[in-house]
């Protein structure tokens, strides 16, 4: 059996932790992957054909480049990112402790820029950003998802469920109601995945661009016609740390490609 | 410092409407509904009918499979049932994914460009009540 095709059927890992009601049970998880068509598993099983590779090419180049008056770069101080940082993205968002609450990548990153390099923070879906995000993310893919585990995020995780319960928007829909009970069907043409959260930052076909977990996270919120909470915002971290800990098992695919 | 007296964004109005058994009697508007209009309203995607529903719309490429299929709703619902399911579908089925398309109150996080407006006028309603009563076959 193929990585890829390993990944369609669902997660490996045997071990997990009991289940709150409702929840997808581990051996029933699918990435996205596995509710895409042939041509588009093909782009993203193909490195040369995954415009997604390019954003990481870029990211590779600015690990090693000098950046703010600190004169650092990433490399400086992490080396090779193919072992400093492979199996980290299958971690967030994990929890700071300085700052007592989780953060995800993008915010690391940034902290990073900031405390490291002195550098000024990437803006959200920035180029440079997303660049960086998916040259340390790729460095997972085929890891399992183990986001979550700290006992420190239990509080977080709990908020980001609850999150995805709520409904919300003039529509009245909460994330559950399309994502847990109505996966497989159809919203006009588009089929229900998961919103397994496997393979960000991805390359979606609709945006012609790689995007982040929180602008598709922004663009479900604006389907049901709810006001998307912002880039950043405590409430978006939570959901987005509820995702990667129910995702919990299933291999990175980062940088996927989506239709 | 703002001491002008600020009048509250308050909810649009909506028409009241009475509530017999599980239907609405009486036209929201006072007058019947267009079904030509109707058919427009339910296939365009904005009005979110066919995101969920298929039916009897060869012309349609994209249609949800979240709900029962439109055809032949005329033969088992009243036009006054059609009315409180649109009006508020939650009536029948607390747990229901429908929106409820005359409502404007009660909701949680509405995007400022929808907020306070029901998803539908009285009007739109009408116009799909008086088209989903035709689908009979
Ligand atoms: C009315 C149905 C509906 C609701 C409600 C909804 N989504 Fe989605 N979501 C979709 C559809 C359809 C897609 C697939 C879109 C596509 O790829 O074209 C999707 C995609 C996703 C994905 C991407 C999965 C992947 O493989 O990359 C994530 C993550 C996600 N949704 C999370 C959420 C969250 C969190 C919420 C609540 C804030 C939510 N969704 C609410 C319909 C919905
Ligand atoms: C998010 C999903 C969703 C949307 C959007 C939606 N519906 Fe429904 N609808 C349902 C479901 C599910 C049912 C099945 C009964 C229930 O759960 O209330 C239903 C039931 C119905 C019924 C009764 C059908 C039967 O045979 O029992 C009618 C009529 C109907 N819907 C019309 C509409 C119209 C017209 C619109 C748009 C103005 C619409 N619906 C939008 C989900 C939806």
């Amino acid at each position: 059996m193929s990585f890829w095709r390993a990944i369609a059927v669902g997660a490996l890992v045997a071990a997990a932790p009991a289940l709150l009601a409702g929840e997808i049970p581990s051996d029933a998880r699918r990435s996205g992957y596995a509710f895409m068509g042939p041509d588009t598993r093909a782009m993203q099983d193909d490195d040369t054909a995954n415009p997604g590779m390019l954003f990481v090419l870029d990211g590779e180049a600015l690990w090693t480049k000098k950046t703010g008056s600190a004169e650092k770069a990433c490399a400086d101080c992490h080396g090779d990112a193919r072992s400093s940082m492979k199996g980290v993205a299958a971690r967030y968002p994990a929890f700071d402790k300085a700052l007592a609450r989780p953060f995800t990548l993008d915010q690391r990153i940034n902290l990073c820029r900031a405390n490291h390099q002195r550098a000024a923070p990437l803006p959200y879906e920035s180029r440079d950003l997303l660049a960086l995000s998916a040259f340390v993310a790729h460095q997972s893919r085929g890891v399992a998802i183990t986001a979550g585990d700290d006992p420190e995020l239990k509080p977080f995780v709990a908020q980001g469920r609850d999150l995805f319960m709520q409904r919300e928007g003039q529509l009245n829909l909460a994330c559950t109601n399309c994502h847990d009970d109505n996966f497989d069907k159809r919203l006009a043409g588009a089929p229900i995945t998961q919103a397994q959260p496997t393979g960000y930052p991805l390359y979606r076909l609709e945006w012609q661009t790689l995007g982040s977990l929180e602008r598709r996270l922004r663009s479900c919120m604006s389907g049901v016609r709810a006001q998307a909470y912002d880039y950043g915002a405590p409430e978006l971290v939570a959901l987005e740390l509820y995702l990667m800990s129910r995702a919990r098992g299933l291999p990175m695919e980062t940088p996927a490609v989506r239709p | 410092m703002s001491l002008a007296i600020s009048s509250p964004a308050t909810a649009d109005e909506l028409v009241p409407y009475k509530i017999i058994g599980d239907t609405i009697p009486q036209s929201l508007t006072g007058t019947p509904g267009d079904p030509a209009r109707g058919r427009a309203l339910v296939l365009a995607r904005t009005t979110t009918c066919i995101l969920c529903h298929s039916g009897p719309f060869p012309e349609v490429r994209f249609q949800g499979d979240l709900a029962p299929d439109l055809k032949g709703t005329g033969n088992w619902w009243s036009a006054g049932q059609l009315r409180l399911r649109l009006v508020d579908a939650s009536r029948f089925n607390p747990q229901t994914i429908m929106p409820s398309y005359y409502r404007n109150n009660g909701l949680v996080r509405v995007g400022r460009n929808f907020a306070s407006k029901p998803i539908l006028s009285a009007t739109e309603i009408e116009d799909i009540v008086a088209y989903l009563a035709t689908l009979q076959n």
